[in-house]
């Protein structure tokens, strides 16, 4: 007897819907039948039998969401092979790259006074929304909006997105403003930037900011650095947008968080939000700016639930971090995923007594330095926080800002939390030592503390 | 777009009539335009001896006769990109020599005011999109510019500029099966003259007719005489035809020579000097061209003397102004990095 378990669709896959059974129990199935067909809110799969035998009880019905990976689904009698086949795809260890659930502190906490932009929650009326669904409504909205906006990429259009975030758009706004494109990535930019530089507004999705390198030129010289070059007379006023930084299991051609990379260019302009209001609030705010705008988002949010405002013209101005959780005894600064760790980190401060201030910083260009340094000046001491590399990173860069402008206020030599100084690891364990963890988060904030 | 201011003045011979080939009128211009080149390039060659100009510069002496034939062709609207070989390109769209010129000399009253330099110049109103220092790159990007006009569906045409060089550059061909795949009103113009920086095509390049280059995108492409004014000339006009009525890009391979170095740092080993002698003497598009307006009748000695005349007083005084024009106040160093000056 074997157990056939959901399999996992994706590195990243939790959960997803059994959409619909095939089979029913007492059918002869063979290896290779589909069985079933499996829905997560990024893909529809369909599942093939691995064994021969007869199925002889439906474990899970047709139409049940939440389907953890590996719960048993069917079973299946032995059939002529004797000796059980291993479960589908289903690994023998669960990733524990994982994301855990939205931390409950998240978007809750009210901004200190002074704050430029506070918080969404509580000032206005608003809706559970992913991550993903909140940056197709940004786009859904300025593409309404503005006739000169398009997108273009890798399966923007009738596959829907590789990730799903352009679900629906081609079906609104047809072929002309989402375009298709072949895998050409230094090609394709630099048609955009060329599109830009002619007055248009275009999007352009990589399908991981790993496959931008192949573009980065168009990227630099020819985005960021035309209107100087052209003394202020060619505009460019374009989005590079897409998933950065680890996924789950991927490995180091896929896992690269670039954002110190882009953030080193003037002329560009870099944002990386966490939460569904951000995503949507500074991609409608990118696609506005009349400069060239990288857009970092990230893989592991793309399915977390956030509040997002019902406020058809909500923007969130590029260039203000937002204070997420205020705090007296340390400055935590993260940007992306980094700030659900940050969070949960704080939150485990605080039942032991140290009370963190957690700085989303949500642009990395121009950074907001002035939000960093006050809170400095109020706690005395910071851990920076960040997905990719330490050497030369964004923690660098805050950090040395805030030993040239702060020096007086500190108490303790500020500390940087980033991935290991090695390639992104494929295996399991190799991976989760590698990258940015609460505990890590917690363990350096302690010290900064002298606790 | 081309400038015509001389070709009224030497109206003296009666025009023959010609069943076929070059009218009068354009071609007294077309003379003047490449004329103007010239004489600019060998000014700016000297400023650089003179210490006046910094850096890299590219001059386009030689290859004259593309950008004009290319140029009489554009309607209004019609967008122009290409490298780092960019003066004559920028004089013809109708740039202010004096701009340009002050651009090569690092001043505030350079196009670019001086922030720029000889590789990256522009002109929203000419129509004239670099003027772009990475080899290559101007060819995705006048497809984008191609790819605004399509979404626009305004009728114009881009041509995108390059040389044997950058033709051996991968997002050329990226940018070819999109061109053609989308049908894009985009005219490749393949500025082949023999030699990428040092390296001759023969040595570069495994099929050294660049106009084949599109066939596996099915890209149409024919070679010219790119020495010759009148036949870049006619075959722009079918490359733009084709390009403007919605039958996507075209392939111009023009033959063509730089008499000068790459830059003005060549050390002139890979080619002799007699293989240069001989294209000055026996393919000089400005010589070829004044053979036809004699032979023909249509200018004397003194007509083209007049020309020359003019001529040499524009590009005098562009020098004049690039040398006396201020350096950009220092205050220029932080501006022009954002649209609305955020930092």
């Amino acid at each position: 007897m074997t157990d056939i378990l959901m399999p996992a669709l994706s590195p990243t896959m939790e959960e997803g819907t059994l959409a619909k059974w095939y089979v029913k129990a007492g059918d002869a199935v063979r290896s290779g039948d589909v069985i079933a067909e499996i829905e997560t809110d990024k893909a529809t799969m369909e599942v093939e039998a691995v064994d021969e035998g007869v199925i002889e009880a439906i474990l899970v019905p047709e139409g049940t969401e939440e389907v953890k990976v590996n719960t048993p689904i069917a079973r299946l009698s032995a059939g002529a092979v004797a000796t059980p086949s291993p479960p589908p795809v289903a690994p023998p260890i669960p990733p524990p790259a994982v994301p855990t659930v939205t931390p409950p502190v998240v978007a809750t906490v009210a901004a200190p006074s002074g704050d430029p932009s506070p918080p969404p929650a509580g000032t206005v009326s608003g809706r559970r929304t992913t991550v993903r669904d909140a940056l197709r409504d940004a786009m859904a909205e300025e593409m309404r909006r503005d006739e000169t906006v398009f997108l273009m990429g890798e399966e923007v259009g009738q596959y829907q997105g590789a990730y799903k975030v352009s679900r629906g758009l081609l079906e609104e706004f047809g072929p002309r403003r989402v375009i298709d494109t072949p895998i050409t990535e230094h090609g394709f930019a630099g048609l955009g930037v060329g599109a830009a530089m002619a007055g248009l507004r275009p999007i352009v999705e990589f399908m991981t900011f790993n496959f931008a390198m192949q573009a980065i030129d168009h990227i630099i010289n020819s985005a960021a650095k035309t209107l100087y070059m052209s003394g202020g007379q060619i505009t460019c006023p374009i989005v590079f947008r897409g998933p950065n930084g680890a996924a789950a299991r991927v490995a180091a051609q896929h896992s690269q968080d670039y954002s110190a990379w882009y953030a080193h260019v003037p002329g560009l302009k870099v944002v990386a939000p966490y939460d569904a209001a951000d995503a949507k609030g500074l991609l409608k705010a990118a696609i506005r700016d009349p400069n060239p705008v990288v857009f970092l988002e990230h893989e592991m949010l793309y399915g977390q639930e956030f509040e997002v405002p019902d406020d058809p013209d909500w923007t969130v101005p590029i260039g203000k971090a937002l204070i997420r959780r205020p705090g007296r005894d340390v400055t935590l600064t993260a940007h992306s995923r980094m700030v659900g760790m940050a969070l949960e980190a704080a939150e485990i401060l605080s039942k032991q007594g140290v009370e963190a201030e957690v700085i989303d910083l949500r642009t990395l260009r121009p950074l907001d330095h002035e939000t960093i340094l006050e809170s400095v000046k109020r706690t005395n001491r910071i851990v920076s926080v960040e997905e990719g590399w330490a050497p030369m990173g964004v923690g660098a860069e805050i950090v040395a800002r805030v030993a040239a402008e702060a020096f007086d206020w500190l108490d303790a030599p500020p500390l940087r939390i980033a991935q290991a100084d090695a390639p992104l690891p494929y295996a399991a364990n190799l991976e989760a030592l590698a990258l940015p963890s609460v505990e890590r988060i917690v363990e350096a904030a302690l010290k900064v503390c002298y606790r | 777009m081309a400038r015509a201011a001389a070709s009224g003045k030497s109206r003296k011979t009666k025009a023959v009539a010609a069943p076929q080939g070059p009218e009068r009128e354009p071609l007294l211009a077309w003379y003047r335009d490449m004329l103007l080149i010239r004489r600019f390039e060998e000014r700016a060659g000297q400023l650089y001896g003179m210490g006046l100009i910094g850096g890299f510069c590219h001059l386009y002496i030689g290859q004259e006769a593309i950008a004009v034939g290319i140029q009489a062709v554009r309607k209004p609207g019609d967008q122009v990109i290409t490298g780092y070989r960019d003066h004559g390109h920028m004089l013809v769209c109708g740039m202010d020599p004096r701009e340009v010129m002050a651009e090569l000399t690092g001043r505030a009253g350079g196009s670019s005011r001086g922030k720029g330099g000889s590789m990256h110049m522009f002109s929203t109103e000419a129509g004239f999109y670099g003027g772009h220092g990475i080899v290559g790159a101007q060819v995705s990007l006048g497809t984008g510019l191609a790819l605004a006009n399509s979404y626009r569906g305004n009728g114009n045409v881009a041509f995108a500029f390059f040389g044997d060089g950058a033709a051996n550059q991968g997002q050329v061909y990226e940018s070819f099966n999109m061109a053609e795949l989308w049908s894009l009103p985009v005219v490749y113009v393949i500025e082949n003259n023999q030699y990428a920086m040092g390296t001759s095509i023969e040595r570069s390049s495994s099929e050294t007719h660049l106009h084949r280059r599109g066939a596996s995108f099915r890209i149409p492409g024919e070679e010219v005489d790119g020495m010759d004014v009148v036949a870049v000339h006619e075959a722009a006009a079918r490359a733009a035809e084709h390009a403007r009525t919605g039958q996507g890009p075209y392939i111009l391979e023009m033959k063509t020579y730089r008499y000068r170095g790459h830059s003005m740092s060549d050390p002139a080993k890979y080619r002799t000097r007699e293989e240069v002698e001989e294209v000055r003497r026996n393919r000089d598009p400005i010589d070829h061209v004044q053979e036809i307006l004699i032979e023909k009748g249509w200018a004397d000695e003194a007509a083209l003397k007049a020309i020359d005349a003019e001529v040499r007083a524009i590009v005098a005084d562009a020098a004049e102004f690039a040398r006396i024009s201020p350096e950009p106040d220092p205050s220029e160093l932080f501006t022009d990095i954002y649209v609305g000056a955020e930092r």
